[in-house]
């Protein structure tokens, strides 16, 4: 299952990814605590101007991946490269962080709250104030300009914090669960501001465990399970690895075309008479299906063919045990 | 938004530091609850006073000056014209004498009921004759009056001088025991002060970043400056507020001198002069807090609530009362192996060095021992955040703000 992650490096040119430069380059990084592997080898090639996503179930590894990334905590093994950076804290005033678990100083005004995360990047406390103020009316926060944290509704509050860690404007920016706790149209606007970033030529990192905000705005992901990635690449090859699922009615319900289902293939005959084929589309492709269907006369009344999605894909390859944890929804909290 | 190149460039350690130093110095500056700490020792001293108060009241029958006379009526009348006559010469030195009974010729007196006795209270009881007087009382206060009493019979009896030649006054400034004995009540003084002032302020930082770790900001900070800088950063806001603290009670003690016009205590001046040894106390206070905070940061950043920060505060308390104790011991053992360690020991040396400060002129050991004590506070805060970075901030949010455990077991 492992994926040979040399496929995805340009040999001998080192930071590059397809010719495009790196924000991320980790290689075989290892947290242990107390004697429990947190993570046991994380290799991670993040180009730069992507929006990369860190997919796994809970407790997979994740959090403490990125906080190796971010200097945090310092990995037990292995090498990491940020922004051409081998110590992250070097380069801390190029990028923005947004924890799992948000964190503001209640008393502060709105506009202070952000101006302190930005002077915490380096960026003077006037500044960062103008910026405050001028980020808070473009997101239709003006009125709360002048409120404390304390007085604000936590949707209100994450929006601030959001703002807080963009507000230096930095060049990579990494959000760990950043969709959990927002509602519907507050995860819609996270997701226009994150392709935003990108299209502005900061690269994007998340980590989540619902497929399908990564889906929707990834170009690569990692998937994360058990402390270790499986699977790093484009999200296309991700969906590839699970072949295409075929749906096909037939009125015949046997015949020398048999020959073309595989072996494994399911079969559910109906009260119409007619029978429903569901099989992994072969390796040869569809056309040789097609032919043998035909030439055989087994009667084609429907036929799909549906490509895997990344779910799927997360599933097959995360394992059915992340599988099952991702679809209890259980929190770290709870596990 | 814009992602143009910052303006802004990495922070260094001591920049980190200032901005975390800032955003504390003010919320702790303007929160209500700074009040309260400003008048924490207003309370202190009331409660002194009102100990005092209760203590005088205590003492206002208190007699241990008083000897009970208890002799023939003529006899008793001489005694006490001899004490008025000899009082004015030897001042305290007499004790008062109380009389406790005149007695007729040939009658008994049992002194030690006397001094048993509820009614009056008594150190001594003296009887028999000026020509033969008996002092029955505990043995130290007995023989402390012995000679005094043995004057007052004779003056009674009629022997003895009666005139006294005056005895004029050449006044020094000082001797050489007076000097030295002096400089070390202000050594006690100064280092008495400095132990009362961070006892009272250092352990505030126990709390420090459970405000943080509360609010889950610590893993912001945690990823955009180094730890230390973080730590390094808390001891300077709180090492500020306390030098607030401490400029307003000093002055508000002014103000309270000046009305009440001269009647504080003077201590004799320490060796360095007062300007230097104020100056040299500030950076010592300093030196001390910085030391004990980072101790107490680093103590208190394990700790997930503030029921835990409590049940720390004891401990840590007596931990400062000890090494009072031991520099306390230092200043009374000078030149000993005791006073050399106290210098070195970081948590002693600000106390040792600003009592050295008082008992002695040379400068270079203060220049040598803050650089010690700098290395030492640096050592400490890179120790305490490297604890913290690998005991804490494990992984998973529970970690971080969780409130389980003091050390926890890591979740990815």
């Amino acid at each position: 299952m492992d994926l040979n992650l040399e496929d995805w490096r340009l040999a001998g040119n080192d930071g590059q990814h397809r010719g495009r430069p790196l924000a991320i380059e980790a290689r075989g990084l290892v947290k242990r605590f107390e004697g429990f592997t947190a993570v046991g080898g994380v290799d991670l090639i993040v180009p730069e101007g992507a929006i990369y996503g860190i997919l796994g179930p809970n407790g997979a590894g994740k959090t403490t991946t990125l906080r190796m990334l971010l200097g945090i905590i310092d990995p037990d093994e292995g090498t990491r490269r940020v922004l051409g950076a081998d110590r992250p804290h070097d380069v801390a005033h190029a990028i923005g962080y947004l924890p799992e678990e948000r964190g503001l100083y209640p008393a502060m005004k709105t506009y202070e709250a952000i101006a302190f995360m930005g002077a915490l990047r380096g960026l003077p406390l006037a500044e960062g104030r103008k910026r405050g103020k001028v980020l808070l009316e473009e997101h239709g926060l003006g009125y709360a300009i002048d409120r404390q944290i304390r007085q604000l509704s936590k949707g209100m509050a994450q929006q601030v914090q959001l703002l807080g860690t963009l507000v230096h404007r930095p060049r990579l920016v990494v959000f760990d669960e950043p969709f959990s706790g927002l509602d519907a149209i507050n995860q819609g606007r996270l997701e226009l501001m994150m392709r935003a970033q990108a299209a502005a030529g900061t690269t994007v990192i998340f980590s989540t465990h619902v497929i399908a905000h990564a889906e929707r705005l990834c170009d690569e992901v990692a998937i994360i399970a058990g402390g270790r990635v499986p699977f790093a690449g484009p999200v296309d090859v991700a969906r590839d690895r699970i072949p295409a699922q075929v749906r096909l009615e037939t009125r015949a319900g046997d015949g020398l075309w048999r020959a073309a289902l595989p072996a494994d293939a399911g079969h559910a005959a109906k009260a119409s008479g007619a029978n429903l084929w569901t099989f992994a589309l072969p390796g040869t492709g569809v056309e040789p299906l097609l032919r043998a269907l035909i030439d055989g006369d087994a009667g084609i009344t429907s036929l799909s063919i549906e490509r895997a999605g990344l779910h799927d894909a997360f599933v097959a390859i995360a394992g059915e045990a992340a599988a099952r944890a991702l679809a209890d929804g259980t929190s770290e909290e709870q596990r | 938004m814009s992602s143009a190149t910052p303006r802004q460039g990495r922070l260094s350690t001591v920049a980190a530091a200032m901005v975390i130093a800032r955003r504390d110095f003010l919320a702790i500056l303007f929160a209500r609850s700074f009040i309260s700490f400003l008048l924490a020792p207003v309370m202190m001293v009331g409660v002194t006073l009102l100990a005092g108060s209760i203590g005088h009241h205590g003492n206002a029958g208190d007699a241990s000056s008083n000897v009970g006379i208890a002799m023939r009526g003529a006899d008793v009348d001489a005694m006490l014209a001899a004490r008025g006559a000899l009082a004015p010469r030897m001042g305290d030195a007499l004790p008062e004498l109380v009389v406790v009974k005149r007695l007729a010729a040939g009658e008994a007196f049992d002194p030690r009921a006397a001094l048993k006795s509820q009614q009056v209270v008594l150190a001594a009881v003296l009887t028999g004759s000026p020509a033969a007087p008996i002092l029955t009382g505990p043995v130290a206060r007995i023989a402390a009056w012995q000679g005094p009493i043995s004057m007052v019979a004779a003056r009674a009896l009629g022997r003895g001088p009666t005139a006294y030649p005056d005895v004029t006054l050449a006044r020094t400034v000082t001797s050489a025991a007076d000097t030295s004995e002096g400089r070390t009540v202000t050594a006690e003084a100064a280092q008495t002060l400095m132990f009362l002032l961070t006892m009272l302020l250092a352990g505030m930082v126990l709390s420090n970043l459970v405000e943080e770790k509360g609010n889950k900001i610590i893993e912001i900070l945690a990823a955009a400056i180094p730890m230390d800088a973080v730590f390094l950063g808390k001891l300077f806001a709180m090492l500020a507020i306390s030098l607030v603290g401490i400029s307003v009670w000093a002055l508000a003690g002014g103000l309270i001198a000046v009305s009440i016009g001269g009647a504080m205590p003077s201590l004799p001046a320490p060796a360095v002069g007062w300007g230097l040894f104020f100056v040299l106390g500030v950076v010592y206070f300093s030196m001390a807090y910085l030391v004990l905070g980072s101790i107490f940061l680093a103590i208190g950043s394990m700790a997930a609530t503030v029921r835990d920060v409590q049940t720390l505060s004891m401990p840590v308390t007596m931990s400062q009362v000890l090494v009072f104790f031991f520099a306390s011991y230092a200043l009374a053992h000078p030149g000993g192996i005791a006073e050399t360690v106290a210098m070195w020991f970081p948590l002693t040396s600000p106390f040792t060095m600003l009592a050295h400060a008082a008992t002695s002129p040379a400068l270079l050991p203060h220049a040598v021992a803050l650089a010690w004590q700098v290395l030492c506070v640096a050592i400490l805060v890179r120790a305490g955040a490297t604890l913290f970075r690998r005991r804490v901030m494990h992984s998973g949010p529970a970690s971080v703000g969780g409130k389980r455990r003091w050390f926890r077991r890591a979740k990815a």
